[in-house]
């Protein structure tokens, strides 16, 4: 017991000793030379900027979601921090090693979860794979059994233990691999897709576990997902990237406002009536004697609704705050217009 | 990569193949039945090869001058050196398909040095009947063949073997350092490993001179036995090379080496900053 009091007074003063900038990346690129076969022996190459100038920095503890469509250069931002891709440009730094140049010593500070792959052992049990790594990180014995039986708990997984991976449903596995990737006690923890394809009490699962880990541990976290309930109920901050650009960087209210959001409100009247009118409102769509309202998510809904409630026989209603995904559609669609006018610019000035 | 040099770091890849490769044979394990059966099948399979050479034999009293036993000399040589190489880095070539399928990624956020997880990955026991059938092989020609033992001739066996193996392990890295440019090469690096060993379980003597050329001074396999079992056997050597390259196979399989593991960093060199 002695022992775990005197650990954790260790990590709370690793903690102190630098509170900013735990992960930080400055001008950060990625270059591909992409071969596209052209015909039997040809080849094209083409230039690819994967990540292109990404600059930005996470303090210790934080809880980020890393967001963007396929191809926007996610997956390869979490290879550069890991070390297994090697930036072509810019300055990384993660704990302040670089990933790449050392990758080995920066594997005992790190865990990362691939979404789609699997780190365990298939057809062993699946304490067999974390017996691995144990000895493969040198994991002291009393932490090891401490750290085991907590994630067991915390990820529900003493069932599991004795039953080979193979025999395990993609929830589960998924469980099995994030118990897999904190046994060594990282600082910070790298989720790829972490609730692809898991149904929705896995999901939760996950999602408990990992806003314990945050709170407790103080885990540094970083999460790329398609899921925006994710980052929802997950992460105070949110990074937006599009075609290796990082396009929106804060907390995900503030998302909101830079895709100029709607809320929706919808209202259930006593009988068929006409679209209701209430400015700045709009009526979006009818259903019967239920009308959907949007409205300026900066605009109070309670003064709508009053308004509403005075003019029209009300029986019900609910507000439905803002489709994350939407807001982001709506970004990319300004930047693509943006763009587009600054070409149309230079085209009329040349 | 700054990881650390020398001596810790050759530790530190032992200590991780150990860990990998122990789990290989668990996982084998947990099909049992299985494991019996592929251990067998691959004993019987590589000896076909052998019984190959003894059809021949049943036909012709001599095969390019040299006879049955000088014959499984070579062959038990070659299949026994290569078995060697085959049970620590056969595994090899399925490193393309870990980089076609991601699941290479996994291995490089653990803290250990890749070459050692990528030689132990999938390591498999039934390989060993690759070298059992090698040894039968080796040792029913070493009783039979006509050859005046010297000490010099007994203790270049076990120098021929860890040669012969260590060159053989060096192909297999070179191969798999190919398969960072080319992902689906593994087939081409099996022509070269298995491909090799079965060209040097026949005599040189039945091969045109430039191929043996070839063989020698670009893809140095006549070192793995041509060359130190002419000296053995008392037989001229190909190529007419000078004696004392009887004794030059630690020297050439310690050159592969260093070739093979320049390959490989360069390979995943160029994996880490193209990414796939």
């Amino acid at each position: 017991m002695e022992d775990e009091e005197a650990m954790e007074a260790m990590e709370a003063m690793e903690g102190a000793e630098d509170t900013e900038a735990f992960i930080e990346l400055d001008g950060v690129e990625k270059v591909f030379d992409v071969r596209k076969k052209t015909g039997f022996l040809k080849r094209e190459r083409r230039r690819v900027r994967a990540v292109d100038s990404i600059s930005f920095s996470v303090a210790r503890g934080e809880m980020v979601g890393y967001i963007g469509p396929n191809g926007a250069g996610k997956s390869t931002t979490i290879k550069m921090l890991t070390g297994i891709l090697t930036p072509s440009g810019g300055r990384l730094r993660v704990a302040g090693i670089d990933p790449s140049r050392e990758r080995t010593r920066l594997a005992h500070r790190i865990g990362v979860v691939f979404g789609q792959r699997t780190t365990l052992w298939w057809d062993l049990p699946l304490l067999d794979s974390y017996k691995l790594m144990r000895r493969m990180y040198r994991i002291p014995d009393t932490r090891y059994r401490h750290n085991l039986d907590r994630l067991v708990e915390l990820l529900d997984l003493s069932a599991l233990l004795d039953v080979p991976v193979r025999q395990l449903s993609l929830g589960q596995r998924m469980r099995g691999d994030i118990a897999a990737a904190l046994l060594h006690d990282p600082e910070v923890l790298y989720l790829d897709e972490p609730t692809i394809g898991l149904d929705v009490i896995s999901k939760a699962k996950v999602r408990d576990f990992l806003r314990e880990l945050n709170t407790e541990r103080g885990t540094t976290v970083l999460l790329t997902t398609h899921d925006l309930q994710d980052i929802e109920q997950l992460c105070s901050r949110v990074m937006v990237i599009d075609h290796g650009r990082l396009m929106y960087d804060g907390p995900l209210a503030g998302l909101h406002e830079v895709g100029e959001s709607e809320r929706t409100l919808v209202v259930d009247l006593e009988r068929e009536l006409p679209p209701i009118e209430a400015a700045p409102a709009r009526v979006v769509r009818v259903e019967g004697p239920r009308q959907w309202l949007a409205f300026p998510a900066a605009e109070s809904a309670a003064v709508l609704v009053a308004r509403i409630a005075a003019e029209y026989p009300l029986v019900d209603l609910s507000v439905r705050e803002p489709d994350i995904e939407a807001v982001i559609a709506k970004m990319y669609a300004e930047q693509a217009e943006k763009a587009d006018r600054a070409e149309q610019a230079g085209k009329a000035i040349s | 990569m700054a990881e650390p040099f020398g001596g810790s770091r050759a530790g530190e890849a032992l200590r991780a193949y150990r860990l990998i490769a122990g789990m290989w044979i668990r996982s084998s394990m947990t099909y049992r039945a299985s494991f019996v059966v592929t251990v067998f099948g691959n004993l019987l399979v590589t000896g076909l090869d052998f019984v190959a050479i003894l059809l021949m034999f049943s036909q012709v009293d001599s095969l390019g001058g040299w006879s049955l036993p000088e014959v499984a000399f070579l062959y038990g040589l070659s299949a026994t050196a290569f078995g060697l190489a085959d049970l620590t880095f056969g595994s090899m070539d399925v490193l393309g398909r870990r980089m076609r399928d991601g699941s290479f990624d996994i291995l490089l956020v653990r803290p250990a040095p890749v070459l050692a997880q990528v030689a132990a990955d999938h390591f498999a026991l039934r390989r060993l009947g690759r070298i059992t059938q090698g040894v039968l092989v080796l040792g029913w020609g070493l009783l039979t063949v006509d050859v005046d033992w010297t000490t010099a001739k007994v203790l270049l066996l076990p120098v021929m073997l860890v040669s012969g193996g260590v060159i053989f392990c060096a192909l297999f890295v070179a191969g798999a350092a190919f398969q960072f440019l080319a992902q689906d090469a593994a087939e081409v690096q099996n022509a070269f490993t298995y491909g090799g060993t079965t060209l040097l379980q026949y005599p040189p003597t039945v091969f045109g001179k430039d191929f043996v050329r070839g063989v020698t001074f670009m893809l140095p396999l006549a070192f793995v036995n041509w060359v130190p079992a002419a000296y053995v056997l008392e037989r001229p050597y190909p190529l007419d090379l000078p004696r004392w390259t009887s004794f030059a196979s630690p020297l050439v399989a310690v050159a592969c080496c260093a070739l093979a593991g320049l390959a490989w960093r360069a390979g995943l060199r160029s994996y880490r900053s193209t990414g796939s």
